[in-house]
């Protein structure tokens, strides 16, 4: 004969949820929710060893010297001014950049200016040869760099927003995968970053 | 017209919690998920500079860091206060970035998406990160982030 079936005793779960309050408790204590954040750069790919190392002739109206020195003293040079100008703001370098990269004016010793077929833009006359060489200088504070790679990346930024409304009615984050590489080849980042060099003072 | 009088020795309803361990439950497994423990124990100090044109960093899974500056205050005494970098747990030279490099790179699924993420306090002397640069860039390790926080 078969026994009686037998209820099962439930087994107490109150103190689960206490538990799992305790788990919970832990990982709220332990998690680090702050997001990382930075300046995303890309560095340019090594160069072949089996290379003679080719010389890129860059037209001297098509580069923008931005030098800091171990002081962290910002200097911007380019074929209309001498070296001697003197040391600029930080905050100047912004507008200082956007116009060069924009050569509105067409003007000679800016960045050469040629016609351009971009895909959703069409014929254009775009600036896209100009070089901006970021050098420093050994000592330089790495604050004083960073400052700067903010700034040139911010005038690019200006720059294709300023694009980006004028074709598209929509800021550049906004846009989509293909008007937004339409807009990446009106104005390519040219940041070069040489290797550092010594002058202006010691270290 | 009994219909304001209260019952006498009506029990409350017990409300039914057997599914609340589950709720927790779920709450529980959403923090384990989104926890990252802090792999490495500093032993450099730094404040990072401040910027306007920052980015997320996306996969977190992808990204390895290298942080650049004077040794912690408690270690002070035996290393220096010269900057220092440190990979993992320990100090290091910059031409061991190559081999941490590779080592990050071994179980990530797709190697080209590696970022290298530099922690660098803001007085550090760029010879210290254009040595790291320059082995980086011989290590194919080229996306690159200078972290930050955001000035308002």
């Amino acid at each position: 004969m078969a026994k009686k079936k037998k209820k099962m005793p439930g087994l107490n779960t109150s103190s689960t949820a206490d538990i799992s309050f305790m788990l919970l408790i832990f990982f709220l204590v332990t998690t680090s929710m702050d997001t990382d954040m930075g300046l995303a750069r890309r560095l340019p790919q090594p160069p072949d060893p089996d290379q003679e190392d080719a010389q890129v002739d860059i037209k001297s109206r098509n580069i923008l010297y931005v030098r800091l020195n171990a002081a962290g003293q910002l200097n911007v040079k380019d074929e209309v001014t001498s070296a001697s100008e003197g040391y600029i703001e930080f905050g100047a370098l912004r507008q200082r950049a956007k116009e060069f990269i924009k050569n509105e004016q067409n003007f000679s010793k800016w960045p050469e200016k040629h016609v351009k077929v971009i895909n959703l833009l069409g014929r254009c006359y775009v600036t896209d040869k100009h070089v901006i060489s970021v050098q420093t200088d050994r000592g330089t504070p790495y604050n004083a760099y960073f400052q700067v790679q903010n700034e040139l990346v911010a005038a690019y930024t200006e720059l294709r927003n300023e694009i980006s409304k004028e074709k598209f009615g929509r800021e550049y984050q906004y846009l989509s995968d293909e008007q937004k590489a339409a807009i990446r080849e009106y104005y390519p980042q040219n940041i070069s970053e040489a290797e550092p060099k010594k002058y202006g003072g010691t270290q | 017209m009994a219909g304001f009088k209260r019952k006498e020795g009506r029990e409350m309803v017990e409300m039914n919690t057997s599914s609340l361990p589950d709720l927790i439950f779920t709450i529980l497994f959403f923090f384990m998920m989104v926890t990252t423990m802090r792999e490495v124990t500093l032993k450099v100090k730094f404040v990072v500079p401040q910027g306007t044109e920052l980015e997320k960093l996306e996969k977190k899974s992808a990204v390895s860091f290298i942080y650049v500056g004077p040794p912690t205050d408690q270690l002070r005494a035996q290393m220096g206060s010269g900057t220092r970098i440190q990979l993992n747990d320990r100090y290091a030279e910059p031409r061991e970035v190559m081999d941490f490099v590779a080592a990050e790179r071994q179980g990530m699924v797709n190697e080209a998406e590696q970022v290298i993420s530099i922690k660098a306090d803001q007085n550090t002397q760029m010879g210290y990160i254009t040595d790291i640069k320059e082995v980086l860039r011989k290590s194919w390790a080229l996306r690159l982030n200078y972290s930050a926080s955001r000035r308002n």
